[in-house]
């Protein structure tokens, strides 16, 4: 498992690059790669933007059908969500976006789980597996 | 923080996106354009992204509102290049570039531009 620093756009630009190189190695097709990254670039930017700074965990993970795929895990220590419902509407936005990040990165992963409370940060663990 | 480079063809402003660009770079690339447009009366933008691996939903909002931009300064921006899987994954994240045109790779889009199209 990869522990990579979410400090700095910059970081974002190297989580995308690391989660593209690990969808790669769990033979994701190319549009899940796609995917994947994609999903994993909305939640980087959140980590950084709405809680200051955080880590992504990047790791192979394998089901007991055999089938291959990627998990990503992002945490930060920010302020956290109130209403975890309301932040997965899509649309719902704190006002500097398209309320797309969290309700568009959902869609594009087979697993998504987020947790959070008010005052001890978010957690999000997303899976994208092979077909 | 890298910078996208602006080439000036005739009334056009070409910029072809080469690498992963952070927020930053993508804020920066959308003033630079908004100063060439005033500086070189130029009336269309081609925006070639072949190279981007991605197009987020911050990356795609920036590229909208270039192309809303363009339009105050009387110039017609047009997206050329995206990858099929790229155009998928925007289309599932509820993106839709609203405002911007598209063509399928920078030859095409400047016939979009000289009304030849």
């Amino acid at each position: 498992m990869d522990e990579l620093p979410i400090r700095s756009g910059d970081d974002v630009v190297r989580v995308r690059q690391h989660v593209r190189m690990a969808a790669a190695d769990s033979g994701l097709s190319l549009v899940d790669q796609t995917k994947v990254v994609t999903a994993a670039s909305e939640l980087a930017r959140n980590a950084l933007v709405h809680g200051g700074g955080g880590t992504a965990r990047v790791e192979l993970v394998k089901a007991d059908s055999g089938r291959k795929g990627v998990r990503i895990g992002f945490t930060d220590d920010g302020p956290g969500i109130a209403d975890v419902g309301q932040a997965l509407t899509e649309g719902w936005t704190t006002g500097d976006g398209l309320g797309l990040g969290l309700s568009g990165a959902r869609r594009l992963v087979d697993e998504f789980e987020l947790t959070s409370q008010p005052g001890s940060g978010t957690s999000v663990v997303v899976v994208k597996w092979s077909r | 923080m890298e910078r996208v480079p602006i080439v000036k063809i005739g009334r056009t402003l070409f910029v072809s996106i080469q690498i992963d660009l952070e927020d930053e770079s993508v804020v920066r690339l959308q003033e630079d354009l908004a100063d060439a447009l005033t500086a070189t009366h130029a009336n269309g933008v081609i925006i070639d992204i072949t190279a981007m691996e991605i197009v987020d939903s911050f990356i795609g909002r920036m590229l909208t509102m270039i192309g809303a931009i363009s339009r105050l300064f009387d110039a017609e921006t047009v997206i050329v290049g995206m990858r099929p899987a790229v155009a998928i994954t925007l289309t599932e994240l509820g993106l839709s570039l609203r405002g911007v045109r598209t063509a399928l790779n920078a030859e095409k889009g400047l016939a979009l531009l000289n009304g030849s199209a």
